[in-house]
C-alpha cells in the first residue's frame, strides 16, 4: 500500500499486542456512523500519476509572454532559491515548537524579519502571514485594536482584490469602511483630509498603487497622526529596491505581497503576506514572531516570542486566529534577498522601471493608444487607453502569444477601454518590441 | 552561528543582472529611498553554505520520527513536490482565467480544483468545497463567516458559539474574530464534550458549535450525532474541525455525523508538507443549504466538459483569498488522493489508529494515560506520580527524547491534561520505528523515576539547550538592524 510501512504481518503482530482486531479499533465509532463504501477511483502508480498530471499541466498556457501583473509578477528566480528551499529539513518540519530542533527555521525567521525591516525601514516585523490581502486585513484589525476606534478609510487605488477581501471580512463586525476615489492616478488626499476624524482608526493606501503610479504619503501620514489615526501602507517589496520606504513617509504599519521575492506564481498561491510596524505596536501584532535569546549555557539561540498574543494561549482574546504562517515562503523570500543583495535588488528594481518606461514609450507611440494618467511617475506598471474595449484587445493578443495586461473595466467603472500593463526585469527589449507590433496589428 | 548579515562582504555579488539596452530613467528624487536597503552582500556559495548550515540545525519528518500530536506529521511524498514544480503549474499567472476566454488558458489547473472538490465531497460527505482558505485557521474563519451569513439570511440574532475546552485555540479565536462570543464546554470523565453540558448551554443565542472529532485527546465522541441534532434543534449550525480527520478518513464521514461545515487541513490528512510552519491549506466543505454562501470564485464544469470560474453567487460571503487558495498545496493533496485511491484511503485511518494504540498499549505501564481507553490517531500521556515527586515535567521527557534522536510529542496540550504529552505516530511509520521510539521513552521513564537530575540538563546533543523564553520576551530582539 502506498506510503504505509507496516506489512500485513507486522499489523497482525501489533494487533496481537493490543489484543484487538482492526475492526475493533473502530468500535468507539457508532456503527451507524461508519461509511459503507466510498465511491473513489482506484489508486494510481507514480508513473500513471505523473503522466496524468503532466497532461493537465500542458493544458495550462505557458507559451504566453507575460505582461500581466496586478500585484502578482513574473520576476526572474535564481536556481539557488529552489535548490535551498527544497532541503527537506526545512520543508518537512513543522512550527518550531521545540527550539532545540528548529534553530534553522527560527534563525531564518529572525533573519527574514530583519530583512523585511531593512527593506521597509520599519522597526519590527512578524514571521509572515498568508498573503498580501489577509496581511492588509490583519493590519486593519491591528489598527482597530491600537486605537480602539472603528472607522477605516481605504482609497480605491489600493488593489481591488484586497479591498473586496477586507469587505468580506468585516461583514459581521461593527466597522465603518469608507472608500475614497483615486484622483488622476494618485491617492485622493483631499477627500481623505475631508473625512478623516477622531473616530478614524486608520487610512489604508498602497504604493505603487494598483495603477502602478508612485505616490508619496507624508502629507496623509501627518493628517492621520494629527487625528490620532494610523497610516497603513501596502507595498510592493521589489519596488523598495529604489523607491522611498513607507517608514520614510510616516507609515505606522506596512504590509505587502511577498510573491515577487522569488516565489513562483503558482496560480495564486502559496504566497507570502509580510507585515512590519513601529516597535511600540509589536504587542498588538498578529502572527508568529521569532526572537533572539540565550540558552542554558548562555549561548545565543532563537525562539518564538511574545506568544501571549496568540490563539494557543489567549484563545478568543488573541490578536488573531492565525496559527501557521507561510514559513517556507518567508524562507524563499529570505534566500532570494540574500542572493540579490543590496545592489542586485536595486538594479532589479531600476530595470523594472526602465523597461516599463521603455514599453510605455513604445506602446503610446501607436496611433490610438493613449496614456490614461498623464505626467505621473510609475514603477513597473502603467495604464493605457485603447480605442476599443481592453478585454477584447487582450483576447486578441492572447492569440499572438501575449498575456498583454489586465482589463481595468473588470474592477473600475468607466475604465472599460483601459489596460494595466506590467513589465518586470525579466522582459527583454525584443519582447517589448514584439508586444508593440502585436498591439498595433490588432487595433 | 553567524547571521546572514554578519557574513556580508561589501562588494560581493551572487546574482548578475542581465545587461539591458533600454535607457535608464531617473525617477523624481523625492520619490526614491534615501539609503540603500542594506541587504547582505554575498556570493552564491556563501548563501548556499549559510542555508545548508541552517538546514542542518533543523529537524523534519525526513530526518526521523516526528510524533507531534494533532499535527499529523506523516511522510510527504516526493512525487507531489516534483509535480508542483511543472512549469504548467508553477509559472501560471492567477489572473489569466479572469481574462476574456482566459479560462481556456488554465483548463488543467481548473480541472485539478474541480476534481479535488469532487473527491473531498465523497471523502467527507459534504455537498461542495471551496479551496480558498489558506490554512486550517483560515478555514475556521471562513466557516464562521458562512455561519454568520446563514443566520443573517434567516433573520436570526444569534451571538454565541459552543466550543469544548479541549479544542485548539484557533477555534475560539476564529469564532471571536468573526464577531461571536464563545462559550467553553467542559469535557467529562470520559474525555469528551458532555452531551448534558451541551443541553444545559443550549438556547436561542446559540449560533453553532465547533467540534474536533476525534478530539485532541484522540477520543471519538460517541454522542457526536446527538450533539449535532441538539444544535440543529435551535437552528444552530455545526462545524467540524478537520484537524484530526486522519483518524477516520476512509472509514467514516463527518457529513454523516450531522456536520454542516467542515474544514480540512491538507497539510495534515492529505500529506502536503508543513514547510516549517506553513504554507498549509484549509478547504471548507458545506452541506447543500449552505452552498450559496461559499466564497467566490467557484470552479464549475460546463456541459461541454470545459471548466470555468463562476462569480455570480449573490449570497456568497465574498472573497476570502486573492485567488483560488494555495493552489500549489491543493495540487499536492490531489496527487496524494489520486495515488492512494479507494483501497489506499481506508488503510490510512486503520494504520494511523493501529500505530497510536500500539504506542499507547506499550507505554501505558511507564507513563500515566490521561484516559485509559481505545484511542484513535493519537494518545495523550502524562507523567507518573513518582516522576512528579521527582520534579520532572513533560518538558523534561520531551528534551530527553531529542537526545535519543526523535522529535518530541506535543507537550502541554490539550491544556486540560496537566503535563500532557500528545503522541500521534501517523500511518506512514513502521513498527520498527515505533519500537525504537517506545524503547527510548521507556528508558527515559526509568531515568525520570530513578535519576531525574540527568533529565534536567537535556538535550545535550542539540545545537542549543532550552533557550530562555522569558529573556526573549523581556529583552525583545526580533530584528538585526
Amino acid at each position: 500500500m502506498p506510503f504505509i510501512s507496516n506489512t500485513p504481518q507486522q499489523q497482525e503482530q501489533m494487533l496481537a499486542e493490543i489484543g484487538l482486531t482492526m475492526d475493533e479499533l473502530f468500535d468507539d465509532v457508532p456503527r451507524e456512523l461508519m461509511a459503507e463504501a466510498f465511491d473513489l477511483p482506484r489508486g494510481l502508480s507514480e508513473q500513471e500519476t505523473r503522466n496524468r498530471l503532466m497532461e493537465l499541466a500542458e493544458k495550462n498556457a505557458t507559451h504566453l509572454t507575460c505582461f500581466l501583473g496586478g500585484g502578482f509578477y513574473d520576476h526572474f528566480i535564481p536556481a539557488a532559491v529552489h535548490s535551498i528551499v527544497s532541503r527537506s529539513e526545512f520543508y518537512t518540519a513543522y512550527t518550531p515548537y521545540q527550539p532545540e530542533l528548529s534553530q534553522g527555521v527560527l534563525q531564518a525567521t529572525y533573519e527574514y524579519q530583519s530583512m523585511i525591516c531593512r527593506l521597509t525601514e520599519m522597526e519590527v516585523a512578524n514571521a509572515s502571514l498568508y498573503d498580501g490581502g489577509t496581511a492588509l486585513y490583519e493590519a486593519m484589525m491591528m489598527a482597530l485594536r491600537i486605537t480602539d476606534r472603528n472607522k477605516v478609510i481605504v482609497d480605491d487605488s489600493v488593489n481591488p482584490i484586497y479591498r473586496v477581501m477586507i469587505h468580506s471580512y468585516t461583514q459581521n463586525l461593527k466597522i465603518e469602511l469608507e472608500q475614497t476615489h483615486c484622483e488622476d492616478g494618485l491617492t485622493n488626499r483631499d477627500q481623505i483630509l475631508q473625512i478623516i476624524d477622531d473616530k478614524t482608526a486608520a487610512v489604508i493606501v498602497q504604493n505603487p498603487n494598483f495603477f502602478g503610479c508612485i505616490d508619496e504619503f507624508s502629507d496623509i501620514a501627518e493628517a492621520a497622526h494629527d487625528k490620532g489615526s494610523l497610516l497603513i501602507v501596502s507595498s510592493y517589496p521589489v519596488s523598495l529596491g529604489i523607491l522611498k520606504t513607507p517608514a520614510a513617509m510616516g507609515a505606522d504599519i506596512v504590509t505587502g505581497e511577498g510573491q515577487s521575492l522569488g516565489i513562483p506564481m503558482s496560480f495564486g498561491g502559496p504566497y507570502l503576506g509580510f507585515m512590519a510596524s513601529a516597535k511600540q505596536y509589536v504587542r498588538k501584532m498578529p502572527g508568529r514572531i521569532a526572537g533572539e535569546t540565550l540558552d542554558m549555557s548562555g549561548q545565543k539561540a532563537y525562539v518564538l516570542t511574545l506568544q501571549t498574543r496568540e490563539q494557543h494561549i489567549r484563545r478568543d482574546k488573541a490578536t488573531s486566529n492565525i496559527c501557521s504562517n507561510e514559513a517556507l515562503c518567508a524562507l524563499t523570500a529570505l534566500v532570494y534577498l540574500s542572493l540579490l543583495g543590496t545592489q542586485g535588488l536595486r538594479e532589479t528594481a531600476q530595470l523594472c522601471a526602465d523597461k516599463a518606461k521603455y514599453a510605455y514609450k513604445r506602446l503610446t507611440a501607436i496611433p490610438g493608444v493613449e496614456p490614461h494618467f498623464r505626467g505621473k511617475w510609475f514603477f513597473n506598471e502603467f495604464v493605457l487607453d485603447l480605442p476599443y474595449e481592453a478585454a477584447d484587445v487582450i483576447a486578441r493578443l492572447i492569440e499572438k502569444r501575449f498575456a498583454a495586461g489586465f482589463p481595468l473595466g473588470r474592477y473600475y467603472d468607466g475604465m472599460e477601454n483601459s489596460i494595466l500593463i506590467s513589465v518586470t526585469e525579466k522582459r527583454t527589449k525584443q519582447e517589448i518590441g514584439m508586444l508593440a507590433e502585436a498591439l498595433e496589428s490588432v487595433l | 552561528m553567524k547571521l546572514v548579515f554578519e557574513k556580508s562582504v561589501p562588494g560581493r555579488r551572487a546574482v548578475r543582472i542581465a545587461p539591458t539596452n533600454v535607457p535608464k530613467i531617473n525617477i523624481r528624487s523625492d520619490l526614491l529611498r534615501q539609503k540603500p536597503a542594506n541587504l547582505p552582500e554575498l556570493s552564491e556559495l556563501d548563501v548556499v553554505r549559510h542555508f545548508t548550515e541552517l538546514s542542518r540545525r533543523n529537524f523534519g519528518v525526513d530526518n526521523n520520527f516526528y510524533p507531534l500530536g494533532s499535527c499529523t506529521m506523516k511522510y510527504n511524498p516526493k512525487v507531489a513536490e516534483h509535480i508542483a514544480s511543472y512549469p504548467g503549474f508553477a509559472d501560471l499567472h492567477p489572473l489569466l482565467p479572469q481574462l476574456r476566454m482566459g479560462g481556456m488558458l488554465t483548463q488543467g489547473a481548473l480541472r485539478v480544483l474541480h476534481e479535488i472538490d469532487l473527491l473531498l465531497r465523497e471523502i467527507t460527505g459534504m455537498a461542495e468545497f471551496t479551496m480558498q482558505p489558506l490554512a486550517g485557521a483560515h478555514g475556521e474563519l471562513t466557516g464562521m463567516m458562512i455561519m454568520a451569513a446563514y443566520h443573517r439570511e434567516q433573520g436570526n440574532k444569534k451571538t454565541t458559539i459552543l466550543i469544548p475546552d479541549s479544542a485548539h485555540g484557533t477555534n475560539p479565536a476564529s469564532a471571536a474574530i468573526a464577531g461571536y462570543s464563545v462559550v467553553s464546554i467542559p469535557s467529562n470523565d470520559s474525555g469528551v464534550m458532555d452531551i448534558e453540558a451541551v443541553r444545559q448551554h443550549l438556547n436561542d443565542d446559540v449560533a453553532g458549535l465547533m467540534l474536533t472529532c476525534p478530539n485532541t485527546l484522540g477520543i471519538f465522541n460517541p454522542h457526536v450525532k446527538d450533539i449535532c441534532d441538539l444544535i440543529h434543534s435551535v437552528d444552530g449550525l455545526t462545524y467540524y474541525d478537520g484537524a484530526n480527520l486522519n483518524a477516520i478518513v476512509g472509514k467514516a464521514r463527518p457529513g454523516d455525523f450531522g456536520f454542516d461545515i467542515v474544514h480540512l487541513n491538507l497539510h495534515k490528512t492529505f500529506a502536503t508538507p508543513h514547510g516549517g510552519g506553513g504554507p498549509g491549506a484549509g478547504p471548507v466543505g458545506v452541506k447543500k443549504k449552505l452552498v450559496p454562501f461559499l466564497p467566490v470564485s467557484v470552479v464549475i464544469k460546463r456541459n461541454d466538459g470545459t471548466y470555468a470560474l463562476q462569480y455570480d453567487r449573490p449570497k456568497s460571503i465574498g472573497y476570502i483569498a486573492p485567488f483560488y487558495g494555495n493552489f500549489g498545496v491543493v495540487l499536492k493533496a490531489y496527487v496524494y488522493i489520486l495515488m492512494l485511491g479507494k483501497e489506499g484511503l481506508c488503510r490510512v485511518a486503520e494504520n494511523a489508529v493501529l500505530n497510536a494504540n500500539y504506542v499507547k498499549e506499550r507505554l501505558k505501564g511507564h507513563y500515566r494515560l490521561a484516559f485509559d481507553r481505545l484511542c484513535k490517531h493519537e494518545c495523550v500521556f502524562t507523567i507518573s506520580e513518582r516522576m512528579a515527586q521527582n520534579g520532572i515535567h513533560a518538558v523534561d521527557i520531551a528534551k530527553a527524547l531529542i537526545d535519543k534522536g526523535f522529535h518530541p510529542p506535543t507537550v502541554y496540550f490539550p491544556t486540560i491534561v496537566k503535563d500532557a504529552m500528545m503522541i500521534e505516530p501517523t500511518e506512514t511509520e513502521s513498527k520498527e520505528t515505533l519500537d525504537s521510539f517506545i524503547d527510548a521513552m521507556i528508558e527515559i521513564a526509568e531515568q525520570a523515576e530513578n535519576e531525574p537530575e540527568k533529565l534536567k540538563t537535556t538535550p545535550t546533543t542539540a545545537v542549543v539547550c532550552r533557550p530562555n523564553e522569558t529573556i526573549a520576551a523581556k529583552n525583545l530582539n526580533i530584528a538585526y538592524l
